[in-house]
């Protein structure tokens, strides 16, 4: 090409031109960081140079503002804690030793913003870019989860968002050959416009599989390969029309990128044969900031330089400038770092998959990241300035004025706490608040997702937590749960993330899996307000805090701020993804009772205080007040230990965590889960617990676990809890003859009644798909 | 690991065909073809494997066969539905022996296509009619009550005639249409060979979910049998389920049925 398409802004012209105005505050950068930039330079950044660093910079790849906080999650832990963890936080996803030669990896990230700008793209490129960082370490992934915030239901713009992000999650991971096997849903009038997509994806490996992220050996080979280089996802786009000459080139893209699941199939398949016969000596997915973060943060890991020509950089829109190459963010992208040795095999691996590949460059022996456009250098830059030393911001926050009041404002004795049911009112009352959207089942979402490809699915949802068979000979798997609560959280942040952290746990110990390592993704609103701030600083204390009681490290996760519209920020919502080990998967317990478990006693395990503050029958009357349910995690550790023994030795056929909607929703759904009724007379465990039935069927207070203990194992069962000192009582029988929930001396629900209102609510929101 | 790997490399973490039982089924050999996009090509694997038989991978870009005795072409998102569900890989090197070797007049291959393979199976016009999307336009993933109209063909004969099993589906282009002649003389001539129980999950035509070639060699369905192969991995796994715990293996009697049938003959 002989025609100069922009004015180049090499490094030599920089360096002449210290005085040209650049767009900085367009592309993001403060002038704090701006001035930095020319410090670390010695001079004004070129061009390609400031879309670099103004996106390595940015909140969303630097977390400067949270990283101060997050530093905890290193520090709050044990050598015990570590024992099993062979890759910590800061790679692309962290690695856990679950034994027999096996490894696997997780972690969750948002994709929040997109999903409101174009609800399908946005969700689909979330479970793509995720399902990248798996694939980075060497793993093949084998299931995703997805909790879902939304705005209201009934709110014109829900109908627009949730379909969107349901038919963009199922068809970006049912395409992938990915099981979803669970994650949340919550409707709230807080996530109006800023709706919650995160996804968690989880991958395998043998323990010699693990590759990270690092580019080493001078002379190896700078690879990029996948989908070609297009200008889609590009946010600063228009700003860096300063850079063109040229007034008919497309101006306007979209700065939501779009997903290509085939293509990304194909790169799973390619990368794991290129992992399966040591073809790359490092790699890197290419999402948030393209090939700005892939090349410096692979040069920064790795020990010398690198040197890459961006001419070679194969585009699928051939206007795009230097800067918009380095920043686009298109899909299905990989880089690698390849020896010569290696690069015939590596050429042959992706012409047997038909994967477009360019070698962009090398790796030196300079500490420098170069970077050149038809032979001339527009970067010259230290990589590790660009990737790891990126501002720190110690924001301020400080509890906010309101809290006092928020907490001052108990459900009990409020106008919402107007009529407390009984009796057969009790029944309509519990069938109506099933129906309700937050309690509602979510089959009409999850029927969207293929939840049983690659065959090792034993449970998903609605069960406590997915459960994914990992070695077929042994049986050994791992357990995956996602919990958030976020307006305990909002009532007090250090508590309500506490309090999510012990639900993720118990979800997981309650199929029998052992938990051994949390991802979390924290969603919250902008950290330039000192309320917001406060709220993060201390659900991230707690989470910190919570990990290190329970001795469960924190192997990686995101962050994802500014999430709020018109000034009103989201309930802080930190979400917990916990992942447990099961030796045997096949022993894994559901929350329900099957047919053959006709007879078998229901009990109670943990005790019931008056904590409806925070709770959803609370939502459903329309309150949000009080303080959350005390968290006690040593009782939780010591149930989530019980649970699993129950579950290894038989003792439990079916266990569901006691948790949203209280005891009511947890006698519910174990009823609906086969489809098969249970008697309960509840009046002795009140008594005991000194609470009246209504409290006890909604109150919220944790660690409560409703198990079906076959009759032969009852004594087993009780000495165990005996032993233990965890309070259980019995609660009741399943009849597998009745067909309803009978509450002894209240109410007989019927349980196709049940059903019908529980299952009907989506549809009638978002239209019917096939019965369930 | 079993010699048969060696047809090509499948890129795995894992194995997902250790060496089968030494027994008379153990030596038939069942070829699975994977297309770039195919999904469920490991599963159709291990559902060889455990109803005995020898699963032999096959790749989408080789015209041969390499002896195997039944094929499979496994479900999945070939070239990512792209065109038209299965009209890519319908042109597939490996698909011009499997088309030959199913229409030979002695010993034709038995061929099961199982959702994007019953899709390519159309295409190739091995089978009649073809797939359109489901009538409420979305992706849907349920356990689905089948009955096995036809026992008299290669996949199914280990079933009872009139005999109901329970096995996933899961897709989004699952409706079967035909014309009104094609769907007559699929009736008359008994080759409907699976039917949609209780509920018609998409729309389909005469509630068909599978049917066969005149000869009962080939045979496509839309739910995935190779997903109920395995207590604790198949329907009784998720959902709100209505199957009991124990349950979730009905599938696994289609792989045993070629495998029997090919021993037997």
């Amino acid at each position: 090409m002989s025609e100069k398409k922009f004015n180049l802004d090499t490094v030599e012209h920089a360096a002449a031109t210290p005085d040209t105005e650049l767009p900085w505050a367009e592309l993001g950068l403060k002038e704090n960081e701006f001035e930095d930039v020319k410090k670390i330079l010695g001079r004004r950044p070129t061009a390609a140079e400031l879309a670099m660093y103004s996106v390595m910079w940015s909140e969303h790849c630097s977390y400067k503002s949270s990283k101060v906080h997050l530093k905890q999650f290193g520090a709050k832990v044990t050598d015990e804690m570590k024992k099993d963890l062979m890759v910590g936080i800061g790679e692309n996803a962290g690695v856990t030793n679950i034994g027999n030669g096996w490894a696997v990896t997780f972690k969750i990230e948002s994709h929040n913003h997109p999903s409101y700008v174009e609800p399908y793209q946005g969700a689909a490129t979330g479970v793509g870019g995720i399902v990248r960082d798996i694939i980075s370490m060497g793993a093949r992934p084998v299931a995703v989860m997805d909790p879902l915030r939304f705005g209201a239901i009934d709110h014109p713009d829900t109908a627009r968002v949730l379909p969107g992000v349901v038919s963009g999650v199922g068809g970006y991971g049912n395409s992938l050959g990915l099981p979803n096997i669970g994650g949340e849903v919550e409707f709230d009038e807080c996530y109006q416009a800023n709706p919650l997509v995160n996804a968690l994806a989880v991958g395998i490996m043998r323990h010699e599989d693990i590759r990270t992220a690092n580019a080493s050996g001078t002379g190896n080979k700078v690879i990029l390969f996948g989908a070609r280089t297009g200008g889609d996802g590009i946010g600063g786009a228009s700003v860096l029309a300063s850079e063109s000459f040229d007034d008919t080139k497309p101006s306007k893209r979209p700065a939501v990128q779009v997903g290509d699941p085939f293509a990304e199939k194909v790169l799973i398949e390619c990368c794991l044969e290129l992992f399966k016969g040591s073809v790359v000596e490092g790699i890197q997915d290419l999402g948030a900031a393209g090939i700005s973060c892939a090349t410096s943060e692979l040069a920064s890991n790795g020990d010398g330089g690198m040197h890459v020509d961006l001419t070679k950089v194969l585009l699928r829109d051939p206007t795009l400038t230097p800067g918009e190459i380095l920043m686009s963010e298109s899909q299905e992208r990989m880089m690698a770092v390849v020896t010569p040795a290696n690069l015939n095999r590596f050429e042959e691996i992706m012409e047997k998959w038909d994967v477009e590949y360019s070698v962009l460059g090398e790796v030196t022996g300079s500490g420098r990241l170069t970077i050149e456009w038809e032979g001339e250098i527009i970067v010259d830059v230290d990589p590790k300035t660009v990737a790891h030393d990126g501002p720190t911001y110690e924001r301020p926050y400080a509890r906010p004025a309101w809290q006092d009041e928020l907490q001052a404002d108990k459900f009990i004795g409020s106008s919402a706490d107007d009529a407390r049911p009984t009796g057969a009112e009790l029944g309509e009352a519990i069938k109506a608040f099933m129906a309700a959207p937050n309690m509602c089942s979510k089959s009409w979402i999850t029927n969207q997702y293929d939840r049983y490809v690659q065959g090792n699915t034993a449970l998903s949802m609605p069960d406590d937590s997915g459960v994914i068979r990992v070695d077929e000979e042994t049986g050994l798997g791992v357990a995956l749960a996602t919990d958030s609560n976020p307006r305990f959280t909002r009532l007090d942040p250090y508590e309500g993330a506490k309090a999510s952290l012990a639900e993720a746990y118990r979800n997981v110990a309650t199929v029998g899996a052992r938990p051994v390592a949390v991802s979390d993704c924290l969603n919250f609103g902008s950290p330039e307000d000192p309320d917001v701030m406060w709220q993060f600083a201390e659900a991230v204390r707690g989470i910190a805090d919570g990990c290190m009681e329970l001795g469960v490290p924190v192997t990686g996760g995101n962050v994802s701020l500014y999430n709020q519209t018109g000034g009103k920020a989201i309930n802080p919502t930190p979400v917990v993804a916990m992942m447990g080990v099961m030796d045997d998967v096949t022993r894994r317990t559901p929350s329900g009772w099957a047919p053959e478990h006709d007879g078998q006693a229901l009990y109670l395990l943990g005790t019931t205080g008056d904590e409806l503050d925070g709770s959803e029958w609370a939502r459903y009357k329309g309150h949000l007040g009080g303080l959350p349910p005390k968290v006690d995690l040593a009782a939780e550790k010591l149930l989530g230990d019980m649970l699993v023994n129950m579950s290894r030795d038989g003792m439990i056929d079916a266990a569901h965590d006691v948790s949203a909607g209280g005891l009511a929703a947890a006698l519910v759904e174990g009823c609906l889960r086969f489809g098969v009724g249970a008697r309960v007379g509840l009046g002795e465990v009140a008594e005991r617990d000194g609470v009246d039935t209504f409290t006890l069927l909604f109150s919220e207070s944790l660690g409560r676990v409703v198990v079906s203990v076959p009759r032969s194992e009852e004594v087993r069962f009780k000495d165990m809890c005996t032993a233990r000192n965890y309070p259980f009582a019995r609660i009741g029988v399943v009849d597998a003859e009745s067909n309803a929930l009978a509450i002894q001396g209240e109410a007989d629900i019927d349980l196709d009644e049940l059903r019908e209102a529980h299952e009907g609510t989506l549809a009638r929101h978002f239209g019917e798909v096939a019965p369930s | 690991m079993a010699e048969s790997l060696a047809a090509h490399e499948v890129p795995l973490v894992g194995d997902f065909s250790q060496d089968t039982p030494d027994n008379a089924l153990a030596g038939v050999r069942v070829g699975v073809i994977t297309f770039p996009g195919t999904l469920d090509d490991r599963d159709a694997s291990r559902a060889v494997r455990l109803a005995g038989g020898t699963p032999v991978p096959l790749w989408h870009d080789e015209a041969n066969l390499h002896d195997v005795d039944a094929v499979i072409v496994p479900g999945g998102f070939s070239y990512g539905d792209y065109l038209r569900a299965g009209a890519i890989a319908a042109k597939a090197a490996v698909m011009s022996k499997v088309v030959e070797a199913a229409q030979a007049s002695e010993n034709p291959l038995p061929v099961l296509g199982i959702c994007n393979g019953f899709q390519i199976l159309t295409e190739t016009h091995l089978l009649p009619g073809s797939m359109i999307k489901n009538d409420h336009r979305k992706f849907i993933c349920r356990d689905q009550t089948l009955r096995i109209e036809n026992n008299q063909t290669f996949w199914t004969s280990d079933f009872e005639a009139g005999q109901d099993i329970v096995v996933p589906l899961k897709n989004q282009d699952g409706q079967y249409v035909a014309d009104a002649k094609t769907l007559e003389v699929l009736e008359a001539e008994n080759r409907v060979v699976f039917r949609y129980v209780d509920v018609n999950p998409n729309g389909s035509r005469n509630d068909i979910a599978g049917i066969s070639n005149e000869r009962g060699n080939v045979v496509g369905l839309m739910p995935h049998p190779e997903h109920a192969v395995e207590p604790c991995f198949g329907p009784s796994s998720s959902g709100f389920g209505t199957v009991g715990l124990r349950g979730g293996a009905d599938g696994l009697g289609v792989f045993t049925s070629v495998l029997n049938k090919l021993v037997g003959a």
